[in-house]
């Protein structure tokens, strides 16, 4: 999963700001009295309680698995639905200019709408619970995934056909065989900038009335002001938003062999 | 190398009518092609003719503009006849057909293709069997010596690489007629001679019919059987002569000169 190539340099450059952003952080909350932020040591101690408890033993501790897995089924749910909506939309947009001509100005005018101005219609029409989580997320992964999809088949290089044509390819056969294969990679781009915003989403989505997946534990802690739950809650989250665009991209570099830009 | 010589070709022999001058493999007729620019039309061919014979490797000179590409796309099928008929074997030309191969400038690989399976490409696509593509192919990139690169992608070729691919392809799929645009343009003088002897081993072997459109008067004296002059303003056909020089030419030879500056006198100021 590791980047090919990764050389020492960029490892220990890589690793420099972060590291450097903790050792701020820490000084800047050690010894005071009292601090509105806790210090990195009280927030790694807390998310070990969180995930493996023992420490406190609380309500909070231990739970971090089955918070992460109710996010993750979102996230991932949200998505896989997003794609199997939007990539045969996208490709029909970009390929058939009815479909273009029926569904492109809608889309146009309901893409400005940010994602969270979707929430309270969400929760009206879906309920507070998972649902409304399920659908910001699908709706976060949704655009990035048709505009890409709609590039991609509509800018197929016009030569290709043409190579096609004079090669014996049947015009029912050259959107497999050429426009597809052709489309990956900015469809594969659309696909990994979905799942970045299914993340992005998924802590909007769980911020009201769910109870669990680690938006809502934020949330819940931030009412509590149990902040170092609150920022183990975003560490966990950035460490699986970076995993999982980890593997997209790996996939990418498998699947796409052939593209200069992913290969 | 030798496997070029076992292309399957489809009969073409014998096609000729009874004892009068035998079919021509390509007969364009009276052709005009006009496009509209804004409100305006543009004549980009107006009234060529010509008869090519099967086997006969002729280039299509002239200065930029005169209609060379746009005849050639029109032979592909790509584009259609304003006015005027276009056949082969005597059929009107209605589309793009594999029987008609057209070798790109820019090469127009399938990038997400390795050049193996670019070769096949043709092959595949017409359902012949799995193994019968493979074979095909293998045999095409041999013959324009890229096995090493065989598994390699486009991207990772130079332009002259890459255009070798785009002929193998064309080979491989059996095409009667080789249309070939401008193909050495782009590439360096060294890959550009290579690949011209390579080409006419190529044709002499497979007994291609071959329609090259250049700029290069030397180029075009190197390799024709015919060498057809085109001019601007409207596109059209002002001479179509024979290159009698026998093969393989020496371009530094007095008789090679001479027809370079024949040619040259006919494109006017343009060499
Ligand atoms: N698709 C097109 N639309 C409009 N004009 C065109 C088109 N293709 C070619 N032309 C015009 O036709 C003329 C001949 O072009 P072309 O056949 O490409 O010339 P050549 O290949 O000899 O340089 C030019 O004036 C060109 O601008
Ligand atoms: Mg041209």
């Amino acid at each position: 999963m590791t980047p090919q190539g990764l050389s020492t340099r960029q490892v220990v450059l890589a690793l420099a700001a972060p590291v450097l952003g903790v050792l701020a952080w820490h000084l800047a909350t050690q010894g005071q009295a009292y601090s509105l932020i806790p210090s990195p040591y009280d927030v790694a101690v807390q998310w070990w309680d969180l995930a493996f408890g023992g420490i406190w033993d609380d309500l909070y501790s231990g739970t971090l698995l089955a918070h992460t897995f109710a996010s993750l089924s979102r996230v991932y749910g949200g998505f896989a639905l997003a794609a199997l909506v939007a990539l045969p939309m996208g490709m029909l947009i970009g390929r058939v200019a009815v479909v273009r001509d029926l569904l492109d100005p809608t889309l146009q005018i309901l893409r400005p709408i940010p994602v969270t101005a979707w929430l309270p219609l969400a929760m009206i029409v879906f309920g507070i619970g998972p649902r409304s989580a399920f659908f910001l997320v699908f709706l976060g992964a949704f655009y990035p995934i048709l505009l890409n999809t709609i590039f991609g088949v509509k800018n197929v290089e016009g030569r290709l056909f043409e190579a096609a044509a004079m090669l014996g390819v049947s015009p029912q056969a050259v959107f497999w065989k050429v426009v597809l294969p052709a489309s990956l990679p900015s469809i594969f781009t659309g696909l990994r900038l979905g799942l970045g915003f299914a993340w992005v989403v998924i802590v909007v989505g769980e911020m009201t009335g769910v109870q669990t997946g680690l938006g809502a534990i934020i949330m819940e802690a931030r009412q509590l002001s149990r902040t170092e739950i609150v920022i183990s809650g975003m560490v966990t989250i950035g460490v699986l938003g970076f995993l999982s665009d980890q593997l997209v991209q790996w996939l990418g570099r498998r699947l796409l062999r052939w593209s200069p830009q992913h290969g | 190398m030798d496997d070029a010589t076992s292309l399957p070709r489809p009969a073409a022999e014998g096609r000729g009518r009874g004892g009068a001058a035998p079919l021509p493999i390509l007969d364009i007729q009276r052709v005009t092609k006009r496009f509209a620019f804004g409100a305006e039309q543009i004549t980009a061919l107006s009234d060529a003719s010509l008869r090519i014979a099967k086997g006969e490797f002729i280039c299509l000179i002239g200065p930029s503009g005169c209609g060379k590409s746009t005849l050639l796309r029109m032979v592909a099928g790509f584009e259609t006849a304003s006015t005027g008929s276009l056949l082969m074997w005597g059929k009107p030309i209605a589309g793009p057909g594999p029987d008609r191969g057209m070798v790109f400038q820019d090469y127009g690989l399938f990038p997400w293709l390795t050049v193996v399976q670019n070769v096949g490409f043709g092959p595949a696509a017409r359902g012949r069997p799995k193994a019968e593509v493979t074979a095909t192919a293998k045999r095409f990139v041999d013959l324009v010596g890229l096995t090493r690169f065989a598994d390699a992608y486009p991207h990772q070729l130079s332009g002259g690489m890459k255009q070798r691919v785009a002929i193998a392809r064309v080979l491989a799929n059996d095409a009667e007629v080789v249309l070939m645009d401008e193909p050495f343009g782009a590439l360096d003088a060294m890959t550009r001679e290579r690949l011209q002897e390579e080409l006419l081993e190529v044709w002499a072997r497979a007994k291609l019919t071959v329609l090259f459109v250049t700029h290069a008067i030397e180029e075009a004296i190197f390799l024709s059987d015919r060498i057809v002059v085109m001019s601007p303003g409207p596109g059209r056909i002002i001479a179509d002569e024979r290159v009698a020089l026998p093969r393989p030419r020496d371009p530094t030879s007095l008789e090679f000169n001479a027809l370079r500056r024949r040619f040259a006198a006919m494109l006017g100021g343009h060499h």
